[in-house]
């Protein structure tokens, strides 16, 4: 192989500290210390993302459903996952490597990587550059499990760093892979490991997948076939994988160093002591840039974010993706790296507001461009309005912007629950969205049409019989008297053109905080305007009208 | 001009050509920038469906059917829908009467001073936008609206609530009068479906108002015409399912 020299990746250090999430949750104070009772996991859209060691033990994997993880594992604490949460609490730990190296990378909240040449040769030798960094990094962390790793370029050193913090007797023991032994460190480990590479969109899970059911199933064999081949099967994403198995810098021949031009700043006046305003500006400067990087057709890798305060504080963090930063995930760095800064601890905090943000895109590839989907899946539309949720996001804050599910139920109101968009991926189809979710009879429910207005607090009425007295409903669902009129809280009142009824439920009797007895009716008043009403413990609400 | 040695290659920003060939073309015909609604609607709008950049309001006594039988087909043939504001909207009946929930964002109540720009973030990215006007809009902040709804060919629609809000009135108005519901008497039954007369007012070849009595909904879901004029008088819907009994009978249960 000709160039092979230059092929080979710079020295690389990882630290890695397995399920991250958790041990922000416990440092946020969402759930009690290590050791302290129950065990922990972490979910987002319903999906376990991180647990502890002891949920783990008892076979709550990462990527389960919420279902199965609890079935597993019955007693553990479920936790939301908040990327924002693990970032803020990852800060003091990239910044506590400062004193060994200026160029540290974070690719995840629990994750960081920097380069071996410089404070190798500090500290006398990798061995003792690594077992420094894990001093550093458990004591920054307060004592959780970390993982140290050193090979030839950041994945191998990934891998080796998972691998030091998986190891039952000797935790803390980093993992150090010879010069040029990378791949050779890589040949029996499974085909999967390579979605690790990627933080998303690099190597899908259905591409490993699709590798083992042809037989692949080590890195080894992968690394065996020719690169051809696999450029030709699978397109850009098959020579990198490739690439990668064989311990080679996934990307070396297409990096360039771009310009210095293509690095924007901006202040901001006045100064941002909150980091929404600053992320404000970050979205617009992430959109800018990767408007310039576009028009000269590339995308980019590794990016610089640099915050300074009014008193001339400087915050300088390296972001790295294996796939290529596009303007939201720019803007979702700066916020987890700002965030960190602005609300960490009194000794890290800066002493003034931020004024200027600056970007600079450290290493850039040539866009590939992106096939949009042809039938379904990412179409132009899809994008447009993922940017306009961002956006909403942006202003109205998260949670603002939601999606319906459809889930069972009788009353009105609950037959549709609104998800919040960050619980959904948009980009896909989302069976829960759709009718047939709702399979189940609900006996007693009210038949077709559903009512158009749904109050989410129903509105108290007052339903009279014709001598003016209220309507009484019994126990046994039995009328005092025939419902003559309805009056309602402005004032407006009248008799009835129709009503039918009563329709008695009696909800979740097995749990004494939620259930319900109540017996709904179905009214037409005397405009003309039909109603659903229900009475639950003597009173009369307005719970929806057929607008 | 032409010198593009040693110029990159740009990837192709799809987006923009799209956008140049629409803009390019010598003429654009009205159907093209039609969104499809049921076809009960249909023959009632002056151009036989929503035309892209209009504002619509709709109103009466069903203005919120309305709104949502209009917004149907446009999810179905996957278009996006917007729901800003509107909390009680009732997502149950919007499924039945024809909108696909898949292809709806519903995005929490703004407030009077965010409310032009969620919408406006809203219009440039899907087709249609439900809401409703908090307070009076500004005439710039409706002519600002309505310059980006135009670019971007999406349909802004008010859901019930005054039309006067509007500094300048909407290009239609729809609204549902006369409704009467069928399929509930005196102590037995359920309702089942309503007739309603709805007319279209407004600008834009509009001006003539047109009116036809509806189904809304009918006893078999959706929006439907009514067949004859006569019909409307029909005491009973076209359809009275055998099927309705047993639900008074579960009502009745002693």
């Amino acid at each position: 192989m000709t160039g092979a020299a230059s092929d080979h990746p710079a020295r690389t250090v990882v630290v890695h500290c397995p399920d991250w999430p958790v041990v922000a949750a416990r440092a946020a104070g969402v759930v009690g210390p290590a050791g302290s009772g129950d065990p922990v996991m972490v979910l987002q859209a319903n999906r376990v993302v991180a647990a502890c060691p002891t949920a783990r033990a008892a076979g709550v994997t990462v990527g389960l459903r919420r279902r199965d993880a609890q079935r597993r594992c019955p007693t553990a604490l479920v936790v939301a996952h908040d990327p924002a949460r693990d970032a803020r609490w990852f800060e003091p730990v990239a910044a506590a490597f400062d004193v060994l190296t200026p160029g540290v990378e974070v690719s995840l909240p629990g994750t960081l990587a920097f380069g071996t040449r410089g404070p190798a040769r500090r500290m006398g030798g990798e061995q003792a550059l690594a077992e420094r960094s894990g001093w550093i990094a458990s004591g920054a962390t307060g004592g959780a499990a970390v993982g140290v790793g050193v090979a030839d370029g950041a994945f191998a050193a990934l891998l080796a760093a998972r691998r030091a913090a998986r190891h039952p007797d000797q935790s803390g023991v980093p993992v150090v892979v010879p010069a040029g032994g990378s791949a050779a460190f890589l040949a029996p480990l499974p085909v999967a490991t390579l979605t690790l590479a990627a933080v998303d969109v690099a190597v899908p899970a259905d591409l490993t997948d699709l590798l083992g059911r042809l037989g692949l199933r080590s890195l080894g064999d992968l690394a065996d076939l020719d690169g051809a081949d696999l450029l030709g099967r699978f397109g850009e994403t098959g020579s990198l994988v490739h690439r990668l198995a064989r311990g080679l810098d996934p990307r070396p021949l297409a990096v360039r160093r771009p310009a210095p031009d293509l690095s924007l700043s901006r202040e901001i006046d006045p100064p941002a002591d909150h980091v929404d305003r600053v992320a404000l500006v970050a979205r617009a400067l992430a959109v800018e840039l990767h408007q310039h990087l576009d028009g000269e057709g590339l995308a980019c890798t590794r990016v610089l974010i640099e915050a300074e305060t009014d008193h001339g504080e400087t915050l300088t963090r390296g972001w790295r993706h294996e796939g290529t930063l596009g303007p939201a995930a720019i803007a979702d760095r700066v916020r987890w790296q700002l965030d960190g800064w602005l609300s960490g601890t009194a000794a890290l905090r800066p002493t003034a507001g931020i004024v200027r943000l600056r970007l600079e895109p450290v290493e850039v590839v040539a866009a590939r461009g992106r096939q949009l989907g042809f039938w379904g899946g990412e179409t132009l539309v899809d994008e447009r309005v993922m940017r306009a949720v961002a956006r909403l996001q942006g202003t109205l804050g998260s949670g603002s912007v939601r999606v319906p599910e459809v889930r069972g139920g009788r009353a009105p109101g609950e037959r549709v629950a609104r998800v919040p968009v960050e619980a959904v991926d948009l980009t896909v189809s989302r069976p829960a969205a759709r009718m047939e979710g709702d399979g189940a009879p609900w006996p007693g429910r009210i038949p077709d049409p559903a009512p158009a207005v749904v109050l989410a607090d129903p509105e108290p009425v007052e339903v009279l019989d014709r001598r003016g007295f209220p309507v009484a409903v019994s126990g046994r669902a039995e009328l005092s008297a025939e419902p003559a009129s309805l009056t309602r809280r402005g004032g407006s009142s009248g008799p009835l053109q129709g009503w039918s009824g009563p329709w008695p439920v009696d909800e979740r009797w097995w749990d004494p905080v939620r259930h319900r007895r109540l017996v709904r009716f179905q009214v037409i008043d005397h405009s003309g305007v039909a109603h659903l009403l229900m009475v639950e413990a003597g009173r009369w609400w307005l719970e929806a009208t057929y607008d | 001009m032409f010198d593009t040695g040693g110029m990159a290659v740009a990837a192709p920003d799809l987006a923009s050509l799209a956008l140049l060939g629409q803009r390019s073309r010598p003429l654009v015909g009205v159907c093209e920038r039609l969104l499809a609604v049921p076809d009960a609607l249909a023959d009632l709008l002056p151009h036989g469906g929503l035309q892209r950049g209009s504002l619509v309001a709709t109103g009466g006594t069903a203005a919120t059917s309305l709104a949502l039988a209009l917004v149907g087909t446009t999810t179905t043939t996957g278009g996006w829908v917007a729901v800003v504001g509107l909390p009680h909207l009732g997502l149950m009946a919007a499924a039945e009467l024809g909108v696909d929930l898949e292809r709806v964002l519903l995005v929490a109540e703004p407030g009077p001073r965010r409310w032009a720009a969620s919408v406006a973030a809203l219009v440039d990215a899907v087709d249609i936008v439900l809401t409703c006007p908090p307070g009076p809009v500004a005439p710039g902040v409706q002519r600002r609206l309505g310059a980006q709804a135009r670019d971007r060919g999406s349909v802004l629609v008010q859901v019930g609530g005054p039309v006067e809000r509007w500094a300048s009135a909407p290009e239609l108005v729809i609204t549902a009068t006369a409704a009467t519901w069928r399929g509930v008497g005196w102590g037995h039954g359920h309702l089942r479906g309503r007739l309603a007369q709805v007319s279209v007012a407004g600008r834009r070849g509009a001006d003539r108002p047109r009116r036809a009595h509806l189904w809304l909904p009918a006893p078999t879901g959706g929006v439907q015409a009514v067949a004859t004029p006569g019909e409307a008088e029909v005491a009973e819907p076209s359809r009275p399912a055998a099927g309705s009994r047993p639900v008074s009978l579960v009502g009745r249960a002693r």
